[in-house]
């Protein structure tokens, strides 16, 4: 890697770890919605100061660009990010639903007892 | 016994006031209730007129959730079985009779209205027929029992029913072919009568760029119920 790319690299890890747990000292994002992102910040940032650990990715991706092995890692964890979203979104969708439902009834009773 | 009627309901104010009194007409001692799925004209009012039940939900939760809230009002309310009927118009009130006499006989605890299983019924578009068709198949095939209509809206049931209908795997969009299969391995007694059918005036559910999803939904729901152990150790069974 380029002493460019490294630092392109750099700042844009710690700067994605800074702005989320500031987000999270703002409350703005839950712990545990930021675990995945500051996983991904440290990765990206350990693969990029950590010669031999981002050789061993390289081997085991069987890539020859460290860029791109930088790079895929980043899309790889942001896929994890967007699958667990979508678990999240189905289970809060299925709550929303059975509180409708229950308001929706509640308010029925309600209305029956008048 | 008492049976409630289920009317799911959106934006149908040129069909529920007819579709009440046509229902009032064949069966003056049924109790009506409409789920009224915040529907932006005035269905909610109508229904309120003609002096039956009606729960509103504050924003659109979809068909199979509209449904699952009137089975969850008709368990809590002591209901001894429901038939639901399409707000369109589509499904003939007459049959509703039917319904009520194949409960008394305690020999059934699902039964669907199949508009094949009627000499006549309205001619039906060529692909909305082929995927009637292959899901009938489906069911068919894994039930083990000739299903010849598993889309249809026109159906009746027990507590039994309503009580395995009231879990979380229920869908909030189509509850049809898959649903059919897992209350069969639920041990839920299922048979079809003849039913009635007029074409809908309405957009279809299966309007749009739906029928692609629904196509998707359904084979995929019935991979996983194929894949999974059976329904009883995937949700509670009707005997837990």
């Amino acid at each position: 890697m380029s002493s460019h790319q490294k630092i392109v690299a750099l700042v844009f890890s710690v700067g994605l770890l800074v702005l989320i747990i500031e987000l999270v000292r703002r409350k703005k994002l839950r712990e545990e919605y930021s675990f995945l992102w500051i996983l991904t910040s440290i990765f990206i940032f350990l693969l990029v100061i950590w010669g031999k650990l981002l050789k061993l990715v390289m081997n085991l991706l069987s890539a020859k660009a460290p860029a791109s092995t930088v790079f895929f890692c980043g899309i790889f964890f942001i896929v994890l990010i967007s699958l667990h979203f979508s678990v999240k979104i189905s289970h809060l969708t299925n709550q929303v639903k059975d509180l409708t439902q229950k308001l929706a009834l509640l308010e029925k009773l309600l209305e029956e007892k008048k | 016994m008492r049976p409630l009627i289920l009317i799911p309901a959106y934006n149908e104010e040129k069909n529920i006031g007819q579709v009440i009194e046509k229902i009032r007409q064949y069966q003056p001692a049924c109790e009506i209730l409409v789920i009224n799925d915040a529907s932006t004209d005035d269905t909610a009012r109508i229904a309120r007129e003609k002096n039956v039940e009606v729960i509103s939900h504050p924003f659109n939760l979809g068909y199979g959730a509209v449904l699952q809230t009137g089975y969850k009002y008709a368990l809590n309310k002591g209901y001894d079985y429901l038939v639901q009927l399409d707000a369109d118009g589509q499904h003939d009130p007459i049959k509703i009779k039917d319904f009520i006499e194949e409960f008394k006989k305690g020999e059934v605890d699902l039964i669907i209205g199949s508009r094949f299983l009627n000499q006549k019924h309205y001619p039906i578009p060529f692909f909305r027929l082929l995927g009637i068709k292959i899901f009938g198949f489906l069911v068919s095939l894994f039930t083990g029992q000739k299903i010849t209509d598993s889309t249809s809206g026109y159906q009746g049931f027990n507590r039994k029913v309503l009580e395995f209908y009231t879990q979380d795997f229920f869908p909030s969009d189509f509850p049809d072919a898959d649903v059919l299969i897992l209350a069969h391995r639920a041990g839920i007694r299922i048979k079809e009568i003849p039913a009635t059918m007029y074409s809908s005036s309405r957009k279809s559910i299966h309007s749009g760029l739906r029928p692609l999803y629904y196509i998707f939904k359904m084979f995929l729901s019935i991979f996983i119920l194929l894949i999974s152990q059976g329904a009883q150790n995937t949700h509670k069974g009707c005997n837990d």
